[in-house]
């Protein structure tokens, strides 16, 4: 909220300078977000009045004024204002003045006639938006007097940003009180009572006094209704960003910007007394200020006249009982609405006025009494008229104000510092009442307008915050010495991640809820957990994998010319099962383009499956078990169903590899088919933590051998094979070459093995090797019907 | 003397021959020529039998000399030819070692990651353990039990995204405290980075961020450490003397409450755009655990008392690396990832 320096002095004199008190204010917990001058600079400007005004000679809507600044002097002006009139007092620009936004005032003919000076709109002199006519000051104000000292513009506004738990510091006052908290010092909301004029009173009943405990009102008969709002109160409204409406809203609203007490004006001549405070019937209508009508629930609390609602209490008051231009009998309510009675319902409308934000945070309910005051005050000063008696409704049996006890250990203990006695008393004292010294310290009662304070918790914070926080040293823990995790039975997302960067994949970090209509044509059988309340249609449901994201951000790169893309990223997805939900952790990636970066010395060449695989595999490594890991053929929806590996960890799917689908190519617009990989790491990644065995001290034997199979044997099938026949001897086993063309049948491969042996006992002789060959080809003959090529 | 005279001018023709090879094949020819088994010089050799027994040693003697004389010679030529040629070897085989290296360049490290696990590591070295929880949390996690009831005020802040079944994306990495003081009993000291949502979308808003929350509960952790703490925190993160206040906020699961600003790391306090002229740049809220939330697990708050913070890694990031617009950290450009190795 706004507030103004000067206002703020009202209650609180000589604070200081602005930064300064800003300053104090935000370290004491009232955040200042800005500090704004009230007025532009400007100079030159004083009070003037307009002695005559005859019609320019040549120009219809042109006024030649005769205007004194110091009573003395006679200032030919020429004015195009249509209030311009003799005997106002007006804000004269004297020649030599300078204006907001550079503008100069010099001697000037406008038509033919001479003009020595400006006769200024509030515009002009930035301090409001109004440019009907020149600015009419009241005639009070002083001939010759500087305009920025006569309208006070030397003031600051000071935007607070009150956490929602100080509804006490929703007002200038409530801020001048929190400020003087610092210094040691209470303030208190003083109004002098207006003795009524007559004997007229609306009775109220409070027919839900938990909600509504006390009700204030005053009929105030026979007001003025061509009023118009002081200036004064005007610049100030203006000031902290009100709109100035009509004298009585005015009112209603300083008094609320100036106590924390939201006040609400009726047209008493509307009224079909008695009022209400209930709770309404479900579907009760209700037209609002606003124009909206409401069909209200049942825990909307109205104000009602016999006739049925004619307010949301608390929020905003009901179009039938509005104030209008020819109001003149005026019914003023300042009530107290708990926050638990206004909270949620103001949101939920969407109404959050200045009053529901000021009762859901908690409004003093001792304070409407002396609200009522002031504004009757101040009303009476304006508009005239006569007012009642004041009249109060109050629930039987309001409960007596808390009592809270701060220990002075428990204070020592949590702030980690001791304070004197000394010092806390008077804290407590600047904020508490009846503070009284306890045996292990002390015990305030809670002010009505604290609610805020309820646990010892609080008060520390109370102690804590006036004092201040750079008060409390830095104390470094004493904390027990326990020996830290260093896990080694599951790889680390961090270093499975490190892996595929160090073979250039870049981390990507996309959005966990994505679009549906792409999600739904990558994996049209998952259930997706959709959002109730998605900011776009394209984030409306969470992931059922990476790859939608990685897709999206895929493609976005290839729009920007990226020619080759590696892309990974670590997060969860959210799967459904059986309605169940699991947040599964998932490495995906997605790789495009050349297999290596552009380079001299190296073909270009399109990235293939074996390339993801070895990338795929190296995270794979870090388990120490690789070749636990199971590639199988299988068919997913969004993946081209004869380039596509479900990948196994004995019997349990840890992930997918596969091209992506020609359909979802073309219809996401790719030039070439991505590959995409997801490992699910809970599963997949959990480590073996390595066992040593003994090296063989033994040399190797290497037998290649060159078989021709059917393209349905795979590689993994040859190795199984080739293990066991080996009799144990198998050290390790590579294919090194695949070859299909000519010289091989078609529907066959020649794939090339080399077999690597090694006993740990004895040194393998030819002979050994050559029976582990044979016996290799005998069975790949016997199982693949494999034929050996010539060598 | 005729003989003599003979020996000087084969000399001379020789060390002229080796003079005038060129290459190594040549000289070699030379070599062979005078020195080979049947060289002229070799052929004086044996030769020298037919003298006379008296001239023999002197005889011999001079052929020697011009057979040293010559070898040396070779031996010279072929020293010089042999370096002539290892340049000439050289001077063929240089490259152009300004040329790229050949093979895979390695990839990049997301900042928001490369952020976190240094603010892993930094709460590691102090102890801290790294804990997780749900995305998808329930209201008593997220907000109950943090001592945020229904309709309270502070709600409105967090812009939740809910599910149909009354589920919602958690709005902050707060709700872990619930969850690690409902299964550890305390002292425990813990931080739980994650991606948190709100639905809020500006410049300064993005509907999916990540903090990093704190927790340390044990009998006497006060005010004091967590400031002490927090404090070491962003000097070993920004690596300098910085320096830090701490404001009084409000959280509803901490009491007393702050918010932490530190000496703006662009202006060093002095004022500057990013930190809005004021020295000071808003960097995370923290506080000490409020007693309900302690009661909310069971936890008596009159034995047990903490401190809690929570930070958002975004935040950092920027402050670290001077990235301007938070939204840059989700389109995964790879022309702004590639600048983060």
């Amino acid at each position: 909220m706004k507030i103004t320096h000067h206002w703020l002095e009202e209650f609180s004199p000589n604070v200081g300078a602005s930064a300064e008190l800003a300053a104090q204010l935000t370290v004491a917990g009232l955040e200042v977000e800005s500090l704004a001058p009230a007025a532009p600079p400007f100079t030159g400007v004083v009070v003037g009045e307009v002695l005559a005004c005859a019609r320019h000679p040549n120009a219809e809507r042109l006024s030649v004024c005769e205007v004194t600044t110091d009573g003395a002097d006679r200032l030919q002006i020429v004015c195009g204002a249509p209030n311009v009139r003799a005997g106002l007092k007006v804000a004269v620009a004297k020649v030599g003045a300078r204006l907001p936004g550079e503008v100069a005032i010099k001697r000037a003919k406008l038509r033919g006639v001479e003009s020595q000076g400006m006769l200024c709109s509030a515009r002009e002199l930035g301090i409001g938006s109004e440019h009907d006519g020149i600015l009419e000051l009241p005639p009070e104000f002083e001939i010759g007097r500087d305009v920025r000292a006569a309208l006070d513009l030397d003031d600051t506004v000071i935007e607070v940003n009150a956490t929602p738990n100080r509804g006490d510091c929703m007002s200038v006052f409530g801020i001048a009180r929190d400020h003087a908290a610092t210094r040691r010092r209470r303030l208190h909301y003083a109004a002098k009572p207006v003795p009524p004029e007559h004997a007229h009173a609306i009775p109220v009943e409070l027919a839900a006094p938990e909600a509504c405990p006390v009700f204030v009102g005053r009929l105030i008969q026979g007001i003025r209704v061509d009023a118009r709002t002081p200036l004064w109160l005007r610049e100030r409204l203006r000031r902290v960003g009100i709109n100035p409406i009509s004298p009585i809203v005015d009112v209603t609203n300083y008094v609320m910007l100036d106590s924390g007490q939201p006040m609400h004006a009726y047209d008493a001549a509307r009224l079909a007394a008695p009022i209400t405070v209930r709770f309404a019937s479900a579907g009760e209508p209700l037209e609002l200020l606003n124009e909206a009508t409401l069909a209200l629930t049942d825990d909307c609390l109205v104000i009602a006249d016999r006739n049925g609602p004619i307010g949301l209490a608390g929020i905003m008051g009901g179009r039938g009982s509005a104030i209008a231009d020819g109001t003149t009998d005026v019914f003023l309510e300042a009530a107290h609405f708990t926050p638990q009675s206004i909270a949620g319902r103001a949101r939920r409308l969407g109404l959050l006025t200045d009053a529901a934000q000021r009762f859901e945070r908690g409004v003093d309910p001792e304070l409407p009494r002396r609200a009522i005051e002031r504004a009757t005050a101040l009303l009476l000063e304006i508009c005239g008229g006569r007012p009642g008696p004041l009249t109060e409704a109050r629930a039987a049996g309001a409960t007596a104000p808390a009592r809270v006890r701060l220990r002075r250990r428990r204070l020592e203990r949590l702030l980690g510092t001791s304070i004197p006695d000394e010092e806390v008393r008077e804290l407590l004292a600047a904020i508490g009442d009846r503070v009284e010294a306890i045996g292990e310290g002390w015990e305030i009662g809670v002010p009505s307008h604290r609610f805020d304070i309820a646990i010892e918790a609080d008060l520390i914070e109370e102690v804590a915050r006036l004092r201040g926080f750079d008060r409390i040293p830095e104390h470094p823990a004493v904390a027990p010495q326990l020996a830290g995790d260093a896990s080694e039975q599951r790889v680390s997302a961090e270093r499975a991640l490190g892996v595929l960067i160090d073979r250039g994949y870049h981390e990507a970090i996309t959005y966990s809820f994505v679009d549906p209509t792409i999600q739904r044509a990558l994996f049209p059988a998952r259930a997706a957990l959709a959002l109730a309340n998605p900011i776009s249609a394209e984030l409306a449901e969470m992931r059922v994998s990476l790859w939608p994201g990685l897709l999206q951000a895929g493609r976005e790169n290839a729009r920007r010319q990226q020619p080759r893309i590696r892309l990974v990223e670590t997060g969860r997805k959210f799967l459904l099962d059986a309605g169940a939900l699991q947040e599964v952790e998932t490495l995906g990636g997605l790789a495009s383009g050349t297999r290596w970066p552009e380079q001299w010395g190296i073909a270009r060449e399109p990235v293939d499956f074996y390339d993801v695989k070895a990338d795929v595999d190296a995270v794979f490594a870090l388990t120490g078990d690789v070749r636990a890991i199971r590639y199988e053929p299988a068919e997913l929806d969004c993946l081209h169903p004869g380039r596509t590996a479900r990948l196994w960890r004995g019997d349990r799917p840890v992930g997918w590899l596969g091209e992506l689908h020609p359909r979802l190519v073309k219809q996401f617009g790719w030039v070439s088919a991505p590959w995409l990989f997801e490992i699910e790491t809970e599963l997949g990644l959990t480590s073996n933590i390595s066992k040593y065995n003994a090296i063989s001290i033994y040399p190797r034997l290497r037998r290649d051998l060159a078989i021709v199979v059917d393209e349905s044997v795979s590689a993994a099938q040859l190795r199984d094979a080739v293990a066991a026949s080996a009799a144990g001897l198998l050290a390790d086993f590579v294919v090194f070459d695949v070859y299909r063309g000519p010289g091989i049948d078609s529907g066959r491969k020649s794939v090339a093995l080399g077999l690597i042996l090694q006993d740990s006992s004895r040194t393998l002789t030819d002979v050994d090797a050559d029976a582990v060959v044979t016996a290799v080809v005998a069975r790949l003959r016997d199982v693949f019907s494999a034929t050996i090529r010539d060598q | 003397m005729a003989e003599t005279e003979s020996l000087a001018a084969l000399v001379a023709r020789a060390l002229a021959d080796v003079a005038a090879s060129t290459n190594l094949a040549a000289l070699e020819e030379v070599r062979v020529h005078l020195l080979g088994k049947k060289g002229q010089l070799t052929e004086r050799l044996k030769s020298l039998g037919a003298l006379p027994a008296s001239e023999r040693p002197l005889a011999g003697q001079r052929i020697n000399e011009a057979k040293s004389e010559i070898v040396a010679a070779l031996e010279q030529r072929r020293a010089a030819l042999d370096a002539a040629a290892l340049d000439a070897a050289l001077a063929a085989g240089r490259i152009d070692v300004s040329l790229p290296g050949r093979g895979q360049t390695p990839g990049t490290m997301h900042p928001v990651t490369r952020t976190r696990l240094r603010i892993e590591r930094i709460f590691g070295q102090a102890g801290f353990d790294v804990a997780a929880g749900p995305e998808v949390e329930d209201d008593f996690h997220n907000f109950e039990a943090l001592n945020i009831p229904r309709n309270h005020p502070a709600r409105a802040m967090h812009d939740t995204f809910y599910f149909p079944d009354g589920r919602l994306l958690r709005t902050h990495t707060s709700p872990v405290q619930i969850r690690a003081l409902s299964v550890r009993p305390p002292p425990l000291a813990l931080i739980a980075p994650g991606r948190v949502y709100r639905n809020d979308s500006d410049m300064t808003h993005t509907p999916m961020f990540h903090q990093v929350e704190g927790l340390v509960v044990g009998e006497q952790v006060s005010f004091a450490n967590l400031k002490s703490m927090l404090h070491s925190f962003v000097e070993r993160f920004f690596e300098r003397p910085l320096g830090m206040r701490l404001r009084p906020s409000y959280f509803p699961f901490t009491e007393p409450s702050a918010e932490v600003d530190i000496e703006c790391v662009f202006c060093r306090g002095g004022g500057c755009r990013v930190c809005k002229q004021t020295g000071w740049l808003e960097i995370l809220g923290c506080g000490m655990v409020h007693p309900n939330v302690l009661g909310a697990v069971g936890i008596d708050a009159e034995r047990w008392q903490g401190y809690a913070f929570g930070m958002g890694i975004e935040r950092l990031a920027m402050l670290r690396y001077g990235v301007d617009d938070l939204r840059l950290f989700f389109e995964n450009d790879l022309q702004f990832l590639k600048q983060f190795p």
